[in-house]
């Protein structure tokens, strides 16, 4: 092997300089070829998200997108979903508090007259094996568990609560509090929609 | 024993003590709460209960067999000791699948991994439970209610325990005096009128097996009255702080396992300090982190893993307060 | 030491998980599924092959007291690259593995590969080395992730074997992790032995 470089300061200065340099140009280099496929990608995700839960569309909702503040913290996001122009459906990011483990962050679509469509569940911290069941609980293939659905249902016209709380929804068994947050995380998706919804001429105004 | 003359060092008079003699003797002070949870649970109760005892038999036969590959050592009591315990941390409609799986876990993992009785860190039943309550969180949260002797197996009525109710309707900022009406009175608490696992429900029973056990010397009063006080104790001060958002002490003394838990399972002798100083310290601790847990915790119980926790202090807690040596002079 | 024990002996002989137990943070950490140990593994057996191969040739420029440094910059631009790269081309995965990523950089396997092996051999023999410890490890995480996803879940690189209603939810927890790579060890430390 070669000699050791000897520790001097000029040394350790320019070899300290020559590897700097030249990770960041290689950085660079491949921050460049991947910034595309990176936006692509989340742009496809969020897409993604929002097709799962409204119907049939052919714009893009992102490029109408439009934010209501719930509070000083938190933002709802409203992604119109449009089929030739006519609206089929809103996808909703909304998001509860009240969560066993924090934070519950779900995408609702809502039909135009407040018909919920759909939901993903985004992110939460709920207990493995109890409040995760939510993630399917709430959309139920089996026709003998309609009653813990809230696909097709209006939040409007129906007692939007658990049933342990006199509601007409069917919680996931021993997670009662996820439940109740999951449900009020539409809730208040639905409420602030209906909202933006009564007022459509204030909104196109703006 | 054999017959040989043994030459040994100081005691030279046996107390008689073995084993056997104290493991039999924890389980005749476990008989009367196992009979209450046989007249509240039933049939579902004498399954449950089977299973887990002949099951930890089973596991820790073959274990030590054809694994450790020494004489199976099935006969000291302990098996049962933990497959009881097991029985009466689980409600009493759990599938007989998962009390198998608690009874490997106990066994396996809890006990033989560490070399079998006495090298043990953990209490061997509790391991099996919380790995269970970890696993299965849905059939370890439905409990049953005790209904009167029923034959039925799996389609008892379940129920929240007491406090599962009380976290649950704090959480959704219901006043706890409001709270207090819905979960079942002192007198119910104590006789085991609510939901539960099977053996933690009957505090009269288990402070029967207290005594019995305090009577024959099996355990002494350190641990469980540390525990007790220590929770007696603060959550008491809670309760003074905030009388709507803290039970009181009474109520968090007769819920869930804490009866059980101090008189037990704190006071397993493999997994305790050896030194009446360090006993306490040890109680003290599973007192505080028992009320930590239910209060400030995403469980509604914690004895289980306050006790866990505290076993994992003992070598420690051994270390340091060490009891005085014979003739050793005060410092 | 031939070139072919450079490379196998990270295999088995000095796997970094169940024989060194190097880089356990990311071990326990994201092994919940097979597919997310394999997924770390060869993002960490890149890193590996082309830090090691680096700095076996640029190691004998480097001053003794900038050597760790300099290794850490080199090694955190590799990381940074494979990260971009994975966002890009499989999100997917991306997100499951999270901060995890970035933290490969302060794995110790890679920086205690640069500076015990990298550092004092020639190239080919430092890629072989970089690559067979790369492959251990990915090999011990894919196994660790099939075991906790298996007993978990009941599924292996998702493909369900029974139904999960009957999985074991601790294993897919931290605690289950430590739980399985202990067994694991001794599993493997019997079969050597024999």
């Amino acid at each position: 092997m070669a000699e050791k470089k000897e520790s001097t300061f000029i040394n350790m200065v320019l070899v300290l300089f020559v590897i700097t340099l030249i990770a960041s140009a290689a950085l660079g280099a491949v921050y460049e070829i991947t910034k595309e496929p990176i936006a692509a990608a989340k742009l496809a995700k969020k897409l993604n998200a929002i097709k799962e839960v409204v119907p049939d569309f052919n714009n893009n909702p992102s490029d109408e997108m439009y934010k209501v503040g719930l509070n000083e913290k938190d933002t709802l996001e409203f992604y119109p979903a449009k089929k030739d122009g006519i609206l089929v459906g809103t996808a909703v990011k909304t998001l509860t508090t009240k969560g066993f483990g924090g934070n519950v962050w779900i995408m609702v679509g809502f039909k135009p007259d407040g018909t919920i469509h759909n939901y993903s569940v985004l992110e939460h911290t709920e207990t493995p094996g109890l409040g995760t069941k939510m993630v399917s609980w709430f959309k139920p293939t089996e026709p003998s568990r309609e009653k813990s659905s809230v696909v097709n249902k209006n939040p409007g016209s129906i007692n939007f609560t658990v049933s342990k709380d006199g509601g007409d929804i069917d919680a996931i068994t021993a997670a009662t509090i996820s439940s109740r947050a999951f449900l009020d995380a539409i809730k208040t998706g639905y409420d602030e929609y209906m909202k933006k919804n009564n007022n459509k001429e204030e909104v196109s105004n703006e | 024993m054999n017959t040989k003359v043994l030459v040994a060092p100081s005691p030279h008079v046996h107390s008689g003590d073995s084993i056997q003699k104290n493991m039999y003797g924890v389980v005749f002070a476990m008989l009367p709460a196992l009979v209450f949870s046989f007249v509240y649970f039933g049939m579902g109760a004498i399954i449950v209960t089977l299973t887990a005892v002949a099951s930890c038999y089973l596991f820790e036969f073959l274990i030590s067999k054809y694994l450790l590959k020494k004489v199976p050592t099935i006969t000291d009591g302990s098996a049962l000791i933990t497959g009881i315990l097991l029985a009466f941390n689980v409600p009493a409609n759990l599938p007989i699948w998962i009390i198998l799986i608690g009874a490997l876990v106990a066994i396996g993992i809890g006990k033989m991994t560490f070399g079998g009785l006495g090298n043990n860190v953990f209490n061997p039943a509790l391991v099996g439970r919380v790995f269970l309550l970890i696993s299965f969180p849905v059939q370890m949260t439905s409990w049953p209610k005790p209904l009167g002797f029923d034959t039925a197996y799996f389609d008892a009525q379940t129920g929240a325990t007491p406090l599962a109710l009380i976290k649950e309707g704090l959480k959704k900022g219901e006043p706890l005096s409001q709270l207090m009406h819905d979960v079942p009175s002192n007198m119910d608490l104590l006789m085991g009128n609510m939901g539960g696992s099977m053996g933690e429900v009957a505090g009269i029973a288990l402070l029967l097996g207290l005594a019995y056990m305090l009577f024959k010397k099996i355990i002494s009063w350190h641990i469980p009255v540390a525990v007790l006080g220590t929770v007696a104790v603060f959550s008491g001060i809670l309760h003074m702080s905030n009388p709507e958002a803290y039970a009181g002490p009474l109520f968090h003394l007769l819920t869930g396992g804490l009866l059980l838990g101090a008189i037990f399972m704190a006071t397993d002798y493999v997994t305790s300090p050896m030194s009446n100083k360090g006993m306490i310290i040890y109680g003290i601790g599973i007192g505080l982190l028992t009320v930590i847990i239910r209060v400030f915790g995403a469980y509604p119980e914690g004895v289980s893993f306050a006790i866990l926790i505290m076993n994992a202090f003992v070598p420690l807690i051994n270390v340091y307060v060490k009891p005085k040596r014979f003739g050793e002079k005060r410092k | 030491m031939s070139n072919i024990q450079n490379f196998t002996k990270g295999l088995i002989k000095e796997n970094p998980i169940f024989v060194l137990l190097l880089g356990m943070c990311p071990t326990l950490g994201v092994t919940s599924s097979a597919i997310n140990g394999l997924g770390m593994g060869l993002a960490t057996s890149f890193v590996l092959i082309m830090s090691n191969m680096v700095i076996s040739m640029v190691s004998s420029q480097i001053p003794e007291k900038v050597k760790i440094p300099s290794f850490i910059v080199i090694i955190a631009a590799f990381v940074t690259i494979i990260s971009f790269l994975m966002e890009a081309y499989t999100p997917a995965l991306h997100a499951q593995l999270g901060v995890f990523i970035p933290l490969i950089v302060v794995n110790c396997i890679v920086l205690g590969r640069a500076e015990a092996f990298a550092s004092k051999n020639k190239i080919l023999p430092s890629i072989l080395d970089g690559a067979g410890m790369g492959l251990g490890f990915s090999m011990a995480l894919t196994l660790l992730g099939s075991v906790r996803e298996l007993l978990g879940s009941g599924k292996v690189f998702g493909i369900s074997i029974f139904s999960d209603n009957y999985g074991m939810l601790i294993f897919v927890l931290a605690p289950g992790a430590f739980i399985a790579l202990g067994y694991l060890i001794a599993i493997i430390n019997r079969i050597k032995k024999a």
